[in-house]
């Protein structure tokens, strides 16, 4: 039981900071839901945004950590250009039924060779590797504003809403990364 | 001007949530607040606009190839390093200009909320590829 150097890099992009990532949505969104008025003593206001803060940061940072990895290590063994062989774009895919030396996971699905794989890469892979970089652009606004306002955002509750949609859109975004993710490892793995 | 403005803020505060008398809280200007909203809302629709451009254009796909060095990550190395600048430079930008300001967060945030639509649907495949 053990795990190659491509295959650890994407159990740490998917796997180490993408659940970490989901788990701290959950901590972040049930400590904001409840920072309402008349909810808190000031010492429990005091721990609450306490808690609201590391999860926030840590919702930030995977989420950094998650679309960084993902794009600059593990994308490019993704997209490897290696089936050609003279004309035919995907002959060293030929008769494969997992991406190879000979044939990475993009060329792979593009080949079509292990039936109708086309669309993981041209709707899931695309839409994936996009739309996935925009939890951190909104988780980090949306820590920021945890940290800015602190417990001030218990008497703002339309500030308190924004802050909850950031992170409920940056939520979406990586689950759809995630989503897709799981999907391509299992019909294409990066091997 | 500003100061009297966010003293006020600060007292509805403590009329909504009583709690909060015992913090000690300052006053807190929405003008940091709301730079983070819209620049963070300008990021995301740079993205989407980059990766529908990039299939309009040939010539700003190969631009955005030229982030990507010998890594092999292609345009998305562009679309997405251009994106966090603009993201950056907007909030920086907008931070500075609203400092100890006041604006009208909720407008703002319905404008980020919008750029925010739109920079997703820039980065769906069916819109952008209706473009190919």
């Amino acid at each position: 039981m053990n795990l190659g150097y491509r295959e650890t890099w994407t159990v740490v992009h998917g796997l180490l900071l993408g659940t970490l990532f989901l788990l701290a949505f959950t901590g972040v969104l049930a400590s904001l839901w409840g920072l309402r008025p008349g909810r808190l003593t000031a010492a429990g206001i005091k721990e609450r945004i306490r808690i609201l803060y590391v999860g926030a940061w840590v919702m930030a940072t995977t989420a950094i950590g998650t679309v960084l990895t993902g794009t600059w290590i593990v994308y490019p063994w993704y997209r490897e250009k290696l089936a050609k062989i003279g004309e035919s774009a995907y002959a060293g895919c030929a008769g494969s039924v997992l991406p190879s030396a000979t044939c990475s996971p993009r060329d792979f699905l593009l080949s079509n060779t292990s039936g109708s794989t086309e669309s993981w890469h041209t709707f899931g892979m695309e839409w994936k590797e996009h739309v996935t970089w925009i939890a951190p652009i909104l988780a980090v606004a949306a820590a920021f504003l945890i940290t800015y306002y602190g417990p001030r955002l218990i008497a703002r509750r339309w500030l308190r809403m924004v802050v909850i949609v950031m992170f409920v859109c940056a939520f979406a975004a990586a689950v759809v990364g995630g989503a897709f993710g799981a999907f391509l490892t299992k019909i294409a793995p990066v091997i | 001007m500003n100061n009297i403005q966010s003293q006020t803020v600060s007292q509805k505060d403590q009329e909504v949530a009583p709690e909060l008398g015992g913090l000690a809280l300052a006053p807190r200007a929405d003008g940091p607040g709301a730079a983070a909203i819209l620049a963070a809302g300008i990021g995301v629709f740079t993205l989407g606009l980059l990766t529908t451009l990039a299939v309009i254009s040939a010539s700003l796909k190969g631009f955005l190839e030229d982030f990507q060095g010998s890594v092999g990550v292609g345009s998305l190395a562009g679309k997405t390093t251009v994106a966090v600048v603009a993201w950056l430079v907007a909030w920086a930008g907008l931070a500075f200009a609203w400092k100890g300001k006041n604006p009208n967060v909720r407008r703002i945030f319905l404008v980020a909320l919008v750029l925010i639509v739109l920079g997703i649907i820039g980065t769906f495949p069916p819109f952008f590829e209706a473009f190919e």
